[in-house]
């Protein structure tokens, strides 16, 4: 059954649904209603919810929750998530599973609150210090935020790394029918690397401190090597209208669903364009991207920044066609009638 | 069906309670549903307002320029909404707070003094739902009664007491609208 529900809160629930154990958070427009929701439900299920005296605090829970191998998320917005940067690269190399939920929002400093896609390189390429990426998952509708959080939840475990969500105070604002899981206890993989107490057996050790350079350089390859499997595996996209696209709009989260719309317009109005909308935006979807390229005639990168994805776009493409790029900053949100008017101009 | 809604008003006037009222029966009669509202700076003394989209298509964006109906509660909604409604569209205004009238003559306009009526049934606080009403009485893209099964179904247990004044609001906006 579908209940009507806003963004923020359906995060709230699917992961309790996905079985998280622990939930630690602070505060911050748009995504405040996550904590609140958590706030409610979690201690009446017997689960854990801290709301932490700073983002620092907050992470630095979850990567101690993670290391003894339980489900645990946090959620944040861009300042917070920036805050966050030196327990995520820890929880990197350390690899403990978590679930990390950036609501982003108009920057760069201490900005706004209105929906905005500047963190894309943040979250996309590292984001703290040394050599990692984090899976990011980005979800444009609430069921498919949903769907998302709960995957997350195993990905994480799957990998042992952090995995990311982002999204923006358009996605956690709005209402929307959703169909959730079952609440029941997910099926986990054994956490034998999990710090439960060394009695009866060898201690476990999590660090992300290696003093001697070939060690480090062991686990710096391991890392590697789980981010070649998550790059193998993980790739996500949908496409809308794509049928003899010559003009091909690559947009994610709240600027796919605005396309969408621009795109079913001009489709109306005989416009032969499509929409390639990439889920997964570390592992960015390059190889499907690329064949679309070799058929297309052009490309519109549209984006809530000044141009952060189209970067991928590029190397996707090879730069083999023309790319354009349309995008608003700090908070703006371009409506359907200008990403149409977008279209048209290139199409002439 | 594709209608995209604002419904606009000050802070505490229930536009976004009438929004979620529309949504919710819309969700419920097998519509695709969106409701957003606004959030942020505007809402501190300013005005709220929500955008609901119903309809038989997967909805892409959730924000719209031109609404094909909207509820305007008080001035400054009239003020920026008025001129937006889409040709052919509906505009239904507050008259007990609205004193402007629109000069458009290719929208539909009803003008409804929704304060005093929900006065007069007990409670000024339900004039959201009495613009409602007028609403879904002058275009019913939703059928009152669904929007009544809403109401039974959607409030919580501890609100039960507003289900059947609100139906009376509901019923007095139409009432009124098929009058003049």
């Amino acid at each position: 059954m579908k209940v009507l529900m806003k963004g923020n809160e359906a995060i709230g629930e699917a992961a309790i649904r996905a079985g998280c154990d622990a939930y630690f958070g602070y505060p911050i427009t748009p995504q405040t209603e996550v904590l609140e929701y958590m706030s409610r439900r979690m201690p009446k299920l017997g689960r854990a919810f801290v709301q932490a005296e700073s983002e620092l605090g907050a992470i630095n829970m979850v990567y101690g929750a993670a290391c003894t191998g339980t489900r645990v998320m946090t959620t944040t917005s861009s300042p917070g998530y920036s805050l966050m940067q030196e327990a995520v690269s820890y929880i990197a190399l350390s690899f403990v599973p978590c679930v990390i939920v950036n609501i982003m929002r108009g920057g760069p400093g201490l900005g706004n609150i209105q929906p905005a896609q500047g963190d894309y390189f943040q979250m996309t390429k590292g984001g703290g210090h040394g050599d990692y990426h984090l899976l990011v998952l980005a979800p444009a509708t609430v069921q498919e935020m949903v769907d998302l959080i709960v995957e997350a939840f195993d990905l994480a475990d799957k990998y042992r790394q952090p995995v990311t969500v982002i999204a923006d105070g358009l996605i956690g604002q709005i209402m929307e029918p959703v169909a959730f899981p079952e609440l029941k206890a997910p099926q986990r993989p054994e956490r034998p690397w999990a710090l439960t107490g060394a009695k009866g057996r060898e201690k476990n050790i999590i660090t992300s401190l290696y003093l001697g350079a070939e060690r480090l350089e062991q686990e710096n390859i391991r890392l590697q090597a789980t981010i070649r499997q998550i790059e193998e595996n993980e790739v996500r996209y949908t496409e809308y209208m794509m049928e003899g696209a010559e003009l091909v709009v690559v947009a994610y989260g709240t600027a796919g669903r605005i396309v969408q719309t621009a795109v079913k317009q001009a489709r109306e109005e005989g416009i032969a364009v499509g929409l390639f909308r990439p889920i997964s935006m570390f592992p960015f979807p390059y190889a499907r991207l690329k064949e679309i390229a070799s058929t297309a005639q052009q490309i519109l990168v549209v984006e809530l920044s000044a141009g952060q994805m189209i970067e991928d776009v590029r190397l996707a493409s090879c730069d083999q066609l023309p790319i354009s790029f349309f995008g608003k900053m700090g908070g703006v949100v371009p409506l359907p009638d200008d990403v149409l008017a977008e279209i048209k101009k290139l199409v002439k | 069906m594709h209608e995209e809604v604002i419904i606009s008003g000050f802070g505490g006037q229930g536009a976004l309670f009438a929004g979620q009222l529309l949504t919710y029966t819309g969700m419920d009669e097998g519509w695709h549903v969106t409701w957003i509202p606004s959030y942020g700076p505007e809402m501190r003394g300013g005005t709220a307002h929500c955008i609901v989209i119903l309809s038989d298509d997967t909805i892409g964006s959730p924000i719209i320029r031109q609404p094909s109906v909207c509820v305007v509660m008080n001035p400054p909604s009239m003020e920026k909404y008025e001129p937006l409604v889409k040709p052919g569209g509906l505009l239904v205004a507050n008259s007990t707070l609205v004193r402007a009238r629109s000069s458009r003559d290719d929208i539909e306009t009803v003008y409804i003094p929704a304060n005093e009526l929900a006065a007069e049934l007990g409670n000024v606080k339900m004039a959201n739902v009495v613009l409602l009403g007028a609403m879904l009485g002058t275009r019913e893209i939703l059928p009152i009664e669904s929007v009544k099964r809403t109401l039974d179904e959607h409030i919580p247990e501890r609100r039960k007491q507003i289900i059947e004044p609100n139906k009376r609001a509901l019923e007095r906006g139409v009432q009124y609208v098929r009058e003049v």
